[in-house]
């Protein structure tokens, strides 16, 4: 079991293997995230204890038992603020948060929203499947209207949530779609969303094998158009990424919808954390502070 | 009986009530004065009632107490509400232009000030307050410079003008009082004692940055905001991270991370918010990473009474999140205790790995005591437990070494694993909140199994005979054989105290039993003491006895009586007292004592 030190140089696939495989259904796109997250960091090279894999609940939750690298499952929809307190502890950590489209826009909405506004470094990987999967197939916030689940068998009739634009207008610094079906795109997708220096969100088409018969690999194949391939878009160009986003049909558009650079994250906004990150820090109130602190109430 | 004198200043909220309180605190404590100050107020920014009462005295002063011996009405509602309040010796002083007052009790003497001729109340909307504060000071026996001092710091930031201005109008009311007014029979004293003048919520806070809290985070609720406040302004000074988060729930959590990458983190809120992080202390303790939350109570259920006080959330503490779990939940006695028991919690749970309650009410939270600065020592003990960070050598088994035999969860006697935070090399582990093998792995989807389950549940409840031989048992403090034992928990210490102090010069022995430690209990020791006791008494804030239930729930026992308050304001020593002996007179088994104050 490979839980040494890890030099950069020295990290490969097999390190990143997790203690368990993956238990997800045969052909669930989330092994195809896995794969291209595995792949991001071997390509990056990041010492494996320096990374952090945190989920909610769900079956894409459970990916960090299937990395080895350092992980947290934690509750239902909290995963985001469990990452940001984990970041503003130690901001030398890279933080990578996985979870599905249930946890993420349903019961983890508020968390999405006020991760985003705050720029918290982090790359947030929702596997997205339209579906929710664990609790056996019901309707799910990116659910299209008319589709039929056990919760709604007469059809959908609510509309579903649009993650590219809520992201974009949450105030997301780097905003991307992947396709699980497309390993290459896909991993660099998330090297690019580690890499940026603020939030980073990326949807990925995830479908589920087992109760989404509507958003299969058959379906998505020949709709997702990588932006990439137009030379005219330019993923600066925050309307033009709003444009983009509305997108969704015969011609769904994946890859890099908006990235700036020049917005602090959250913890390089905060002087407190200037000499380092906190965990680093000086346990004790130095005593001349201490001491003004008793004598303003005197 | 020892000597107290208490000021309460009445007003609409936005009418400046907290300035002349604020001042009139600094002169005492200045003095070498004890004091407790307690703001009965409303949920509204402008309007709505409020009464400030300031209680001092040469030695401590735990409580309000029962008196008033000063009241300075700043509009008519107060006059009218409370005037009936004084009794003989008090003294009422209000503007004479505005304000009619009722009929006095005799041997209350009525201080009108004729303010627009003492004072220009077209340039200083608050001169009847400054007026006021001149005349009660000169009343009190207190020389003029003490009120020159604090006003100067008051209004330095305004100016030497309106410095000059506040000086010249309090000295009118000063002159004023020496000219018309008959001093307080007895002029208060002066001592040599120093003191900090603190609320609850400042202490907490102030204990935090004393525990190396190095994460804090809340959503604004009251009456824990000052928390937030206190902690929000000193960050920068104490290498605090504070963050205001989106909900209750996004504060556990996020407290949660943090103290996960290893650092100290704390979180207060009320009852409200406290249910919210239900779920996430059960991730904490599932996932062993501990962590502190304050529950500052107020009168419940649901929104409640927003600004009055109750012990009501005892049971929402107990059963907070599903399953079984250690925990640890304690109540500070008084202010100062707010202040001293943060590191005390802080070492219990990094010792336990789990969460920490700290059961805090408005009482405390947003009163203020006069705390001998020695007793905010910012070197306590700190014990971090069985942490490993690696390269920061804090806490125990700082090791670097590769140890590809590390389990998170190693099964040991004591139920401690060591723990160790994310990027230490050689430690990898993913932690779960479902449940898990030593390593960390699930076992509960397609590898669950009983014997494991067993395994894991049982090491981690063994924490819980850790914690309790870690707490000392309460004790009985007063006379052994009293004819009457007080039974109290938190807050209501220092009211019991008085009253047993009362009942005990009034030929009526009584003794005390005050809970801090509500989990762990001692159930054992307590019904050792109680056992002997003659006639047991449980005196709470809430309507169904909660921790009488608890007692009972826990070792069986029932007390004689109990006296229970549930009408968002605090007890008063006499309610007590009064109670104890309808009680002992065989008159019934439960009072709920009506509070006389309209507030």
């Amino acid at each position: 079991m490979a839980t040494g030190v890890q030099r950069a140089s020295q990290l490969t696939v097999a390190d990143l293997k997790g203690r368990v495989d993956p238990d997800w259904c045969p052909g669930c796109g989330d092994f195809g995230v896995l794969a291209a997250i595995q792949k991001a960091l071997v390509d990056l090279q990041i010492p494996n204890h320096n990374v952090v894999a945190i989920s909610g609940i769900g079956c894409s939750s459970n990916l960090p038992g299937f990395i080895n690298t350092y992980g947290m499952h934690t509750l239902h929809g909290r995963a985001l603020a469990v990452a940001t307190g984990l970041k503003l502890a130690n901001h030398d950590l890279t933080v990578l948060v996985t979870g599905g489209d249930g946890d993420g826009f349903g019961i983890g909405g508020n968390h999405f929203i006020h991760t985003m506004r705050r720029n918290v470094d982090l790359l947030y990987i929702v596997m997205d499947n339209q579906i929710y999967g664990l609790t056996t197939g019901q309707t799910s916030p990116t659910s299209r209207i008319g589709m039929k689940t056990k919760s709604m068998p007469f059809g959908n009739i609510e509309a579903p949530v649009n993650p590219i634009s809520m992201a974009l207008a949450a105030g997301a610094t780097f905003v991307a779609r992947g396709f699980s079906g497309d390993q290459k795109h896909l991993t660099d997708l998330i090297k690019q969303g580690i890499e940026h220096k603020g939030f980073s969100f990326l949807d990925v088409f995830s479908p589920c094998v087992t109760y989404n018969f509507d958003n299969t690999y058959q379906w998505y194949r020949p709709r997702v158009k990588k932006l990439e391939d137009d030379s005219g878009y330019d993923a600066t160009d925050w309307p033009a990424a709003m444009e983009k986003s509305l997108l969704w049909g015969e011609e769904i558009p994946i890859g890099k919808f908006f990235e700036r650079t020049d917005l602090p994250a959250l913890h390089a906004a905060e002087p407190v954390l200037n000499e380092g990150p906190l965990l680093h820090g000086e346990l004790r109130v130095p005593a001349d502070v201490a001491r003004s602190f008793i004598e303003e109430l005197m | 009986m020892k000597q107290t004198f208490a000021v309460a200043i009445g007003g609409a909220a936005g009418q400046g009530v907290a300035t002349p309180g604020d001042i009139f605190a600094k002169i005492f404590s200045r003095r070498g004065l004890s004091l407790n100050a307690y703001n009965a107020y409303q949920s509204i920014i402008r309007g709505g009632h409020t009464l400030l009462t300031i209680r001092t005295g040469p030695e401590p002063v735990t409580n309000m107490g029962d008196r008033i011996d000063l009241l300075i009405p700043l509009n008519q509602d107060t006059m009218d509400r409370h005037l009936k309040l004084l009794g003989n010796g008090a003294s009422c002083i209000y503007n004479a232009d505005t304000i009619k007052p009722g009929v006095a009790a005799d041997g209350v003497q009525l201080c009108p000030l004729p303010v627009s001729e003492l004072a220009d109340i077209t340039r200083n909307k608050v001169a009847q307050n400054t007026l006021a504060m001149g005349a009660g000071l000169h009343m009190m026996g207190i020389g003029f410079p003490a009120l020159e001092e604090a006003l100067r710091e008051q209004f330095k930031k305004k100016g030497e003008a309106v410095v000059a201005e506040n000086v010249g109008v309090a000295r009118a009311g000063y002159d004023y009082a020496a000219r018309r007014f008959a001093a307080f029979l007895n002029p208060l004293p002066k001592t040599d004692k120093r003191y900090a003048v603190l609320s609850g919520n400042i202490a907490m806070a102030m204990g935090g940055a004393a525990a190396g809290v190095k994460f804090y985070c809340a959503y604004p609720m009251s009456p824990s905001t000052g928390v937030l406040h206190w902690m929000a302004a000193h960050a920068r000074k104490a290498g605090i991270m504070v963050r205001q988060v989106e909900d209750e729930i996004g504060v556990i959590n996020m407290a949660i991370g943090a103290a996960h990458g290893g650092v100290r983190a704390m979180c207060a809120t009320s009852g409200g918010g406290f249910a919210l992080m239900s779920e996430g202390l059960g991730m904490s303790a599932m996932i062993e990473t501990p962590v502190v939350v304050i529950d500052c109570q107020r009168a419940g259920p649901s929104t409640g009474v927003p600004t009055k006080t109750e012990q009501g959330d005892l049971w929402q503490m107990l059963g907070a999140a599903f399953g079984d779990y250690p925990r640890a939940i304690a109540a500070p006695l008084d202010i100062a205790d707010c202040f001293k028991l943060i590191p005390e919690m802080f070492n219990l749970v990094d010792r336990f790995q789990c969460p920490g309650l700290v059961l805090c009410d408005l009482l405390l939270s947003e009163g203020r005591l006069g705390v001998d600065p020695k007793d905010l020592d910012f070197h306590p003990v700190i014990d971090r437990g069985e942490l490993i960070t690696g390269t920061n050598g804090n806490g125990a088994g700082a090791g670097m070494a590769t140890n590809g035999d590390y389990k998170r969860y190693r099964i040991t006697e004591s139920g401690i694993s060591p723990r160790a935070v994310p990027g230490v090399p050689g430690h990898i582990h993913t932690v779960a909140t479902d449940e898990h093998m030593e390593d960390g792995v699930l076992i509960s989807d397609e590898f669950t199994n009983p014997i494991k389950r067993r395994a894991m549940m049982e090491k981690r409840m063994r924490k819980v005979a850790g914690i309790e031989a870690a707490v000392r048992p309460p004790e009985l403090r007063g006379p052994r054989d009293a004819e009457v034992t007080l039974i109290g928990w938190g807050s209501t210490k220092g009211v019991i105290e008085e009253a047993c102090e009362i009942l005990n010069e009034e030929g009526i022995s009584a003794n005390q039993l005050q809970i801090r430690w509500l989990v762990p209990l001692h159930g054992e020791a307590i019904l050792e003491l109680l056992r002997k006791a003659r006639h047991t008494i449980i005196v709470e804030n809430n309507y169904s006895g909660q921790f009488a239930r608890y007692l009972r729930s826990e070792t069986s026992f029932v007390p004689d009586g109990n006296i229970r308050k549930y009408d968002g304001e605090p007890f008063m020593p006499h309610h007590i007292v009064e109670a104890v002996k309808e009680q002992l007179g065989g008159k019934t088994k439960l009072s709920v004592p009506a509070h006389e104050i309209m507030v």
